[in-house]
């Protein structure tokens, strides 16, 4: 249900710039989507398929860019991607900080054709 | 025929957030202090925010928006100890959005100056999603439910204002393990207050309250 709403979303904001781009068809949407934001990519695209029949953007391809949330060691400050069901230092153990990333969720661009 | 890219930079959530901006501005012209409630089915969210009425209805107003797929059990409790109450039928949306409080909001007599209290849909996943307008974002978790939550949904503890942990009392029972429980907490959100409670005892319930109203205060001083 999630992803469903998820994807009205896309559609309505793809539709809106593509209307603005001189009403040009939607080939491809490309999507920015942290880790840390929960929605399946495979679910996404199927939602879109359905809901985008006889609108500027049906049959688009939707393009997931994902990023990694990062973790920084407290002890040795080794900075990395979590691996493990923790989220320890993979090197020393030692406990560690979320630091950057994970939480993008936006549409950077579309390819469109006129 | 032209093919060519076309830059959106556009926020997915973008109109569910604009309905929350509009929310919170409401929220703060009447100095309402808005907690959004979030956690799994079954941690006690309800027992939780009874207790809260309990030890705060003499020193400040309160009401509840309950969010639920169906039925209005929960409202119907609140409704009977004579709290203002608004309940949310999602009809199968795992989640509460914008646009649904700002209904709710004007469906019932939420009084100046209170705490509201927001009962999302329990759910650990989708509730993160969704800005409501809330100041507090209250993410409650259950001894019962192990110490794990913060490895496998770590986005809804990110941004917590506040953690509840619940059912404390059996702790022991049920050996949960708040050491890890708490190393999971602090990697995703380092100065977040933790309370340690039992609905059932009465247990860390006066400490909780001393923090939320506190913040009312700091929040709205004066009011």
């Amino acid at each position: 249900m999630h992803e469903m709403a998820v994807t009205k979303n896309i559609l309505d904001i793809a539709l809106e710039s593509a209307r603005e781009a001189d009403n040009a068809r939607v080939m491809e949407i490309n999507l920015v989507i942290g880790e840390l934001s929960s929605v399946a990519d495979d679910s996404v695209q199927f939602y879109f398929d359905a809901l985008s029949k006889d609108t500027a953007a049906e049959g688009a391809k939707l393009n997931f860019r994902r990023i990694p949330a990062f973790f920084q060691c407290t002890a040795c400050k080794h900075r990395y991607k979590r691996k493990e069901n923790t989220f320890r230092c993979p090197r020393c153990g030692a406990d560690a900080k979320i630091c950057e990333g994970g939480t993008e969720f936006y549409i950077d661009s579309l390819v469109v054709e006129n | 025929m032209e093919v060519r890219m076309v830059k959106v930079l556009k926020d997915i959530m973008s109109a569910n957030n604009t309905i929350a901006a509009e929310n919170s501005r409401v929220f703060n012209e009447r100095k309402v202090l808005t907690c959004n409630l979030m956690a799994s089915p079954g941690a006690g969210k309800t027992s939780f925010i009874t207790a809260t009425y309990n030890a705060v209805k003499d020193r400040t107003p309160f009401a509840v928006i309950e969010g639920d797929i169906a039925s209005q059990i929960d409202a119907d409790k609140f409704a009977a100890m004579g709290v203002p109450v608004a309940q949310i039928n999602t009809g199968g949306g795992c989640h509460l959005d914008a646009n649904m409080i700002q209904s709710a909001i004007n469906q019932f007599g939420l009084p100046d100056n209170s705490i509201l209290f927001i009962e999302n849909v329990g759910n650990l996943v989708c509730p993160a999603s969704y800005k409501l307008g809330e100041q507090l974002r209250i993410v409650m978790s259950s001894t019962t439910e192990g110490y794990d939550k913060p490895y496998k949904y770590p986005a809804i503890f990110t941004d917590a204002d506040a953690i509840i942990l619940n059912k404390i009392d059996i702790a022991h029972a049920v050996e949960f393990d708040f050491a890890l429980f708490e190393k999971g907490i602090r990697a995703l959100n380092e100065q977040v207050p933790i309370f340690a409670i039992s609905c059932k005892t009465g247990e860390g319930i006066q400490a909780w309250t001393d923090w939320l109203m506190n913040r009312k205060t700091e929040i709205y001083p004066g009011a």
